[in-house]
């Protein structure tokens, strides 16, 4: 019998390596996974790369990832906040490198990791600085950039139920990157507020097919 | 000259708006005109971050911080309202299917390029967000923002000094002086004259040979 669900988060982090990339789901606190992260911060793993839209705001969440330590560079469409303090100290003392990337080109990039797509041209960022660097095309009329897909070794999200092969489905617009990410990475663990039965699910508004995930943690609300 | 207020700005942007058009306000400013759209029509709002059929802010108490917008404010979903991911939402945007989105600026060129999402000041944190792939995306670009900055500088310029956000995308700007229409061949056109400025104070305060 396959079933992905783990009893715990030191289960649920355990294996993941010095230099990984890691996805993180969210948009603001939307969809953030913080009991994972804080999973991740217990585990330990160090010289990280994380993917995000939002680089962490107060003390917790991405935040506190970064607060101790364990990231290397950022990869991320929007750092700066009115309380993303943490962020904004380690970027000006140079602690952290930041690839800034327009939202809709990296949930794209990162789409594209998962689905096996070696790269796509698009509108956005021509003629920007975001766009340094880049091939250019011109493509019926229009220059388009040349952007490159986003694999990671590990995708941490949060999902709303999920069954023991690991289908999952989300809360409203906390489900923002967390359908993509699950297809980008090696190791894909969800943290869910509830585990139903196989069957449970309806099969037609099942999200994330459990294809896409290996492990599945529940986590009370509260530690939302 | 009677200058109109940030609200009377949102206003005058939502009267522009036709019944069942799929519109994205930007955070800050243009999340304003949320409040003055007419009632009595179906227009569809869309928020970046996955939603389509926005409704507005929820009562005190109700709030649900998993249905938020752009601006991670608690929002609520009309009836007919959906979900959906975040690369549907940009592919939403990308691939042509938002009519209208509506976006603060630091500067507008004479040509449409617009310049929102850094100053380029040394040692400033940069963000982008969302604002690159709705100025390629969206069918319009609307711009609302104050016409001079705090120190009485144009902020519709002859070339942006600002670094560039999109590039010859913005077709309206809305300001508390006047309504400009960016057309073809650099012309800037002045479709209301909000303010009563009249088209030498326009021109003056501008900097711009204004067509009226």
């Amino acid at each position: 019998m396959i079933s992905k669900i783990v009893p715990n988060l030191e289960a649920a982090m355990a294996g993941i390596q010095d230099g990984a990339v890691v996805l993180i789901g969210g948009f603001g606190g939307a969809g953030q996974p913080n009991a994972l992260i804080q999973g991740l911060i217990a585990q330990g793993a160090r010289e990280l790369t994380i993917v995000c839209n939002n680089a962490g705001a107060g003390d917790t969440g991405i935040a506190a990832l970064l607060a101790a330590g364990q990231v290397r560079k950022v990869v991320c469409s929007f750092p700066r906040q009115a309380d993303s303090y943490v962020f904004d100290g380690l970027y000006r003392a140079g602690k952290l490198e930041l690839e800034l990337v327009p939202q809709g080109t990296l949930a794209e990039r990162i789409r594209a990791g998962g689905a096996g797509i070696g790269g796509f041209f698009t509108r956005t960022a021509v003629g920007t600085q975001l766009a340094e660097g880049k091939e250019v095309r011109h493509i019926e009329g229009d220059d388009y950039i040349l952007e490159a897909p986003i694999k990671a070794d590990v995708a941490i999200i949060k999902a709303h139920r999920a069954d023991r092969w690991g289908n999952l489905v989300y809360n409203k617009t906390a489900r923002n990157f967390g359908p993509v990410m699950a297809t980008a990475a090696k190791l894909t663990i969800a943290q869910v507020m509830e585990i139903v039965e196989l069957g449970e699910l309806d099969p037609e508004a099942i999200v994330t097919p459990g294809v896409y995930v290996k492990r599945v943690v529940k986590i009370a609300d509260g530690a939302k | 000259m009677k200058r109109i207020s940030r609200d009377e700005i949102a206003a005058r942007v939502a009267r522009d708006i036709p019944e069942g058009a799929i519109v994205n306000l930007g955070i800050g400013l243009p999340t304003k005109v949320a409040n003055y759209l007419p009632k009595d029509k179906d227009i569809f709002l869309q928020s970046e971050n996955g939603v389509l059929g926005m409704g507005p802010a929820p009562a005190p108490g109700q709030e649900d911080f998993d249905l938020i917008n752009a601006g991670k404010q608690p929002v609520t979903l009309l009836p007919g309202g959906s979900y959906f991911h975040h690369a549907d939402s940009f592919a939403m945007m990308r691939g042509g299917h938002l009519d209208i989105c509506v976006l603060g600026a630091f500067q507008v060129a004479r040509n449409g390029d617009l310049a929102n999402w850094s100053t380029g000041e040394p040692g400033a944190i940069p963000a982008v967000g969302g604002a690159m792939d709705l100025a390629a995306g969206a069918r319009d670009v609307f711009v609302m923002m104050e016409l001079l900055t705090k120190e009485g500088e144009s902020k519709l310029v002859e070339t942006c000094t600002y670094p560039l956000t999109g590039l010859r995308c913005v077709s309206r700007v809305y300001t508390d002086v006047a309504v400009f229409q960016i057309e073809p061949g650099g012309v800037v056109r002045v479709v209301d004259d909000v303010s009563g400025a009249g088209q030498d104070e326009l021109r003056r305060m501008t900097g711009l040979d204004l067509a009226f």
